[in-house]
C-alpha cells in the first residue's frame, strides 16, 4: 500500500514536493487554494543564487541550485530560465573585503565565484557607476519566472499519479475529528492520508498557531523593455551586511536582466507588515539606492509596482521537517527571499524526513522538531549524484526507469521506506518542544508566567499579545 | 505618492479634463472655491472636445472655464494617488476606455484625409455612428422611441438618422476582411442567431469598435467601490471613499449631456454647495437612466464573443492569442502563465476583451498608471529614511 500524503499549498515549494513524492511512490494529494503557482511564489525576483548568510544556508541553496541546472533544458520557455550569474557589486573597501570573504566561502563550498576588480566590473556592466571598489561574479547562478515551472512540476506529479486540487482551502489540519495526518478541507471534506505537509508559506500560521513565522514583504518594480541594458542578475552588497537586520526595514540594489528583456528591479525587507499596499518611503529608498549604482536605470519606464508576503523565519532558516506539535503534520515553509533557489532542494529534504532517513539531515538530531541545517548535516549531501543525472531523471518516461538510470537499479533509501507504511516514525515519542525553537507563549496578565526565566527573543509580532522565547536546551545537545 | 515637492493649495482636485471636468470645475470656481484640473492631454477638453472647440456648446464651457480662476494641469499624469484625510476633495472624471473605438475619429480630427473613400464603421453605437451596427432594429427603435425623455438626444437621433440613415444596418456585425485588388472587402453578417445572412462589402477603409468601457482606473486607485463596470455613485457623484467624487463617463457612459450635468453636481457637493446639487438630483438620475438605456440597448451580441479564432491575438503587448487564453479558467492565472497584461498597458487595452471574450475580471489597476521612468513613480521622500 502507498503511503498517503497531502501537501498543503501548490506554489513553487508544494509543486517540487509533490512532484519528488509522487515520483518516489508515494500517493500524493496537493490542495491548493487558488491555482498553482500563485501566492509568493508569482510575487517574487525568481532568483536561483547561493547564499552564505550561514552555512547552513549555504549548504542548502548550493545544493538546491544544482537541479536547478538539470532542469533547465527541460524547462517550458514560459519559465523563462536564464543563467545570467550574479555579479555582486561593492562600492568600497569594506564591501570589497566581503566579496573577498564571500568568495572564500563559496569556493569553500564548491561554488564557482571569482573576484572582479574595478575595470573588470566596469567591462562586465558598463552602466554601472563609475568609482565602485570591484565585484564577485557567480557565474552559475540564474533567474526563473517561478508560476510555469511550478505549474508544470505539478503537472509531473499529475503525470506520476499525483491529484491536484485547486480552488480549496484546506482549514485544518489537525484537531479533535482529524485522525493524525488527515485534512479538513473548507467545503467539509476531509482528506485521508498518513502525512500532511504544510507548503503553505504566508498561509500557514493560520493552520497551525505557534509557528514562527513571519510575514515579511517586498517591493519590486519592473520595466518596459530594453534587451541588453544589463546582463548579469547585479546585487549590491550592503545586502550582506543588512542580512541579518531582521526586525528592522532596510532595502537593496538588486536588477535583474528578465527573458523578456525587462528589468526587474528590487528589493526591499520588512518584517512583520501585514498590509500589501505600497509604501512610498521604502519604494523611495529602493529606487534611490538602484539608482545611485546604476544612474541610467531612472530613465528607464516603469510599468508596475508590487508587494508580496514572504513567510520568514526570525533567523533567516526555513521549517522544513514534522512539526512537534500536531502527529503527521510536517512544514516546508519559511523560505522566504531564497524559495526559489531552495525549492528543489526542500523537495530532496521532505521525502527524506517523512521517512526518517537522515541522510542530508541535522544528524545530531535524528527527527528534529526543525529540520535546521547544521552544518555537519550538509556533509551527508555532498556524494549523491547530480547535475547529469538530475537532468536525466526528468527525460525518464516511468518513474522507476529514471531512478533505475539515477541509482543503479535500485529506488532510493526513501522511496522503498515510503513503499512500507509500517515503517513510518512513530511522531508520539517527541517532546512538545525542543531547545533552539521559538515559542509563541501569551503575554501573562497578571500570573506569573510558566517560564519568565527564558528570555525573550521577539515580541513585536502582535502588539505585545505573544511574546517569543527561545528555549533552552534541555541536555548536552549541540544543535546549533 | 510621498510628498510633493510642488504641492498646491486647492479646495477641490479634479481629475480629468473633459466635459465633466470642466463642469465641476467652473461650478467650484463659481462657488467661490480654489480648483485645480488635472489632465493627461495637452490641453483640456477630453476626448470629444479634443483639440480646442467642436461646437457652439464646447465654445462657451471653455470661455467659463478660462474666465473661471480654476488652474488647469494640462499635459499631467495621474500615476498614483492616495487621499490623505485632511486632503482636499477629490473629483473623478475619466472619459470611457474601448478598443480603437477613438482612433478613427481622432486620425480624422487630426487631418487623415477620408474624402472620396469608401468607410465601412463597424462596432456598436451610439457614440461611434456605427454605420453596420450590431444591435438589432427593434433594439434600435425602442431605444430611440425612450428619448422622448431628452428631446435633445431626440434631436440628434435625428440628424444622425438624416446623415447616415440611408447606410445604416442595423443587427450587422463584420466576420472577415480580406485584400482585394482595389481595397478591402469586408464580410458582413446581419440577421439574429440561426437566421444569418452573409454579405461583402467593398471599401478602402475599415474601422472597428466594439464597446465602450467606463475608465475606473483612478477612482479604484482612490479606493471606490465598482459596480456593474462603473464607479458608484449617489446622485450628487459620491463615492463610497470618503471626500472622492466621481462624475461623467467612469460612472456609466452616457454620453456629453450627463457629463455635464454630473460634473455640475459633483462640483456643488465636493464645493460644500449640497442643497444646490441636491436640487439637481432628479436631473442626474433621468442621465443616468438614459446611460442604462444606453448600455441595455448597445449590449455586445453574444455572438462577437466567438468571433476570435485561436490565433487571434488578444493581448497586443505580449502577442498572446485567444486559442491559448482558452485554457485557463481566470483572468490572474492566464496571466501568471501567458504574460497576458503584463506588457506596458497593463491590460488596459486587452481587460475590456478578455471581460468579453472569456467572462475574466481583471486586476485592479497597480501603479504607475502609465509607463513612467523609474525615477518618478514616487516623488523624493523629504527627510531621512532608513535603509
Amino acid at each position: 500500500m502507498k503511503q498517503r500524503i497531502t501537501i498543503v499549498g501548490g506554489g513553487i515549494v508544494g509543486a517540487a514536493c509533490a512532484e519528488a513524492l509522487a515520483r518516489g511512490g508515494a500517493g500524493v494529494t496537493v490542495v491548493e487554494s487558488r491555482f498553482p503557482g500563485t501566492g509568493a511564489t508569482a510575487a517574487g525576483m525568481g532568483q536561483v543564487v547561493v547564499m552564505d548568510d550561514s552555512p547552513a544556508q549555504l549548504a542548502l541553496t548550493r545544493r538546491s541550485r544544482d537541479p536547478w541546472h538539470g532542469l533547465s533544458a527541460t524547462l517550458p520557455a514560459a519559465a523563462e530560465w536564464r543563467r545570467t550569474g550574479t555579479l555582486w557589486v561593492a562600492a568600497d573597501d569594506d564591501e570589497l573585503a566581503e566579496a573577498a570573504r564571500k568568495r572564500d566561502l563559496l569556493v569553500g563550498g564548491s561554488v564557482e565565484a571569482r573576484l572582479l576588480d574595478a575595470a573588470e566590473v566596469a567591462a562586465a556592466e558598463p552602466r554601472l557607476r563609475p568609482g565602485l571598489a570591484g565585484g564577485l561574479l557567480v557565474p552559475d547562478d540564474a533567474v526563473v519566472y517561478p508560476p510555469p515551472v511550478a505549474a508544470w512540476l505539478l503537472a509531473a506529479a499529475q503525470r506520476a499519479g499525483a491529484t491536484v486540487i485547486r480552488d480549496t482551502t484546506v482549514v485544518a489540519v489537525a484537531g479533535d475529528t482529524l485522525a493524525p495526518g488527515w485534512v479538513r478541507l473548507a467545503d467539509g471534506r476531509t482528506i485521508a492520508g498518513d502525512a500532511v505537509v504544510v507548503a503553505a508559506g504566508t498561509a500557514t500560521p493560520r493552520l497551525m498557531p505557534g509557528d514562527p513565522l513571519r510575514p515579511r514583504k517586498g517591493h519590486l518594480v519592473i520595466t518596459d523593455r530594453t534587451p541588453g541594458f544589463v546582463t548579469h542578475q547585479l546585487i549590491g552588497l550592503g545586502y550582506v551586511k543588512r542580512a541579518h537586520d531582521v526586525g528592522t526595514d532596510w532595502v537593496a540594489f538588486n536588477v535583474q536582466p528578465r527573458a523578456t528583456g525587462q528589468l526587474l528591479v528590487g528589493s526591499s525587507r520588512q518584517v512583520d507588515v501585514d498590509s500589501r499596499a505600497i509604501d512610498p518611503v521604502i519604494l523611495r529608498a529602493m529606487i534611490d539606492r538602484c539608482t545611485a549604482f546604476m544612474p541610467e536605470l531612472a530613465h528607464v519606464p516603469a510599468i508596475r509596482v508590487w508587494t508580496g508576503l514572504r513567510a520568514a523565519t526570525p533567523d533567516g532558516l526555513p521549517l522544513i521537517g514534522p512539526w512537534p506539535e500536531m502527529p503527521g503534520v510536517w512544514l516546508a515553509t519559511g523560505h522566504a527571499g531564497l524559495r526559489i533557489t531552495t525549492a528543489l532542494g526542500t523537495a530532496d529534504l521532505v521525502p527524506h524526513a517523512l521517512c526518517g532517513v537522515d541522510t542530508p539531515l541535522d544528524s545530531q538530531a535524528s527527527v528534529p522538531t526543525r529540520c535546521r541545517l547544521t552544518a555537519e548535516a550538509c556533509h551527508g549531501w555532498s556524494d549523491r549524484p547530480r547535475h547529469g543525472a538530475a537532468h536525466d531523471r526528468w527525460r525518464g518516461g516511468s518513474r522507476r526507469g529514471g531512478h533505475q538510470r539515477r541509482c543503479g537499479g535500485a529506488q532510493p533509501r526513501w522511496a522503498r521506506r515510503l513503499a512500507t507504511p509500517h515503517q513510518r516514525v512513530g511522531l508520539a515519542a517527541w517532546p512538545a518542544v525542543r531547545h533552539g525553537h521559538l515559542l509563541r507563549v501569551p503575554r501573562d496578565r497578571g500570573r506569573t508566567p510558566a517560564r519568565a526565566d527564558l528570555p525573550v527573543a521577539r515580541s513585536r509580532r502582535d502588539g505585545g499579545a505573544h511574546r517569543w522565547v527561545r528555549m533552552r536546551a534541555p541536555t548536552t545537545s549541540t544543535c546549533s | 505618492m510621498g510628498e510633493d515637492a510642488s504641492s498646491h493649495d486647492v479646495d477641490v482636485l479634479v481629475i480629468g479634463g473633459g466635459p465633466a471636468g470642466i463642469a465641476v470645475a467652473c461650478s467650484v470656481a463659481e462657488a467661490g472655491r480654489r480648483v485645480a484640473v488635472i489632465d493627461d492631454n495637452p490641453a483640456a477638453g477630453g476626448q470629444i472636445w479634443r483639440g480646442g472647440a467642436a461646437g457652439p456648446g464646447a465654445t462657451r464651457w471653455f470661455a467659463r472655464l478660462a474666465a473661471s480662476p480654476a488652474m488647469v494641469h494640462a499635459s499631467t499624469a495621474v500615476i498614483d494617488i492616495r487621499r490623505r484625510a485632511d486632503g482636499p476633495p477629490c473629483v473623478v472624471t475619466r472619459g470611457p476606455d474601448g478598443i480603437g473605438e477613438w482612433r478613427p475619429r481622432a486620425l480624422v480630427k487630426q487631418g487623415f484625409d477620408v474624402r472620396g473613400r469608401r468607410v465601412v464603421i463597424a462596432g456598436s453605437g451610439p457614440l461611434r455612428l456605427a454605420v453596420a451596427e450590431q444591435a438589432s432594429t427593434g433594439r434600435l427603435a425602442r431605444f430611440a422611441a425612450s428619448l422622448i425623455r431628452h428631446p435633445r438626444k431626440l434631436l440628434q437621433v435625428v440628424s444622425i438618422r438624416r446623415t447616415i440613415g440611408p447606410v445604416l444596418r442595423a443587427g450587422t456585425f463584420p466576420v472577415g476582411v480580406r485584400p482585394d485588388t482595389d481595397g478591402l472587402v469586408v464580410s458582413l453578417v446581419a440577421g439574429g442567431p440561426g437566421r444569418e445572412r452573409r454579405a461583402d462589402v467593398a471599401c478602402d477603409l475599415l474601422a472597428c469598435g466594439f464597446g465602450l468601457v467606463p475608465n475606473v482606473e483612478v477612482a479604484l486607485a482612490c479606493g471606490c467601490e465598482v459596480v456593474r463596470g462603473g464607479v458608484a455613485v449617489n446622485a450628487a457623484g459620491r463615492t463610497t471613499a470618503p471626500g472622492v467624487w466621481a462624475a461623467g463617463e467612469c460612472t456609466g457612459v452616457g454620453g456629453l449631456d450627463k457629463s455635464l450635468v454630473e460634473g455640475r453636481v459633483a462640483g456643488l457637493a465636493a464645493a460644500g454647495r449640497s442643497d444646490e446639487a441636491a436640487r439637481s438630483a432628479a436631473e442626474v438620475l433621468r442621465w443616468r437612466h438614459f446611460a442604462v438605456r444606453l448600455e441595455r440597448t448597445f449590449a455586445l451580441d453574444r455572438r462577437l464573443s466567438r468571433l476570435a479564432a485561436d490565433d487571434t491575438i488578444v493581448c497586443r503587448c505580449e502577442d498572446v492569442k485567444a486559442g491559448v487564453l482558452r485554457c485557463y479558467p481566470s483572468w490572474r492565472e492566464a496571466k501568471l502563465m501567458t504574460r497576458i497584461g503584463m506588457g506596458p498597458c497593463q491590460g488596459r487595452v486587452c481587460g475590456p476583451s478578455v471581460q468579453t471574450l472569456f467572462g475574466w475580471h481583471p486586476d485592479d489597476p497597480r501603479p504607475p498608471g502609465w509607463p513612467v521612468p523609474l525615477a518618478e513613480i514616487v516623488a523624493p521622500v523629504t527627510g531621512s529614511h532608513r535603509e
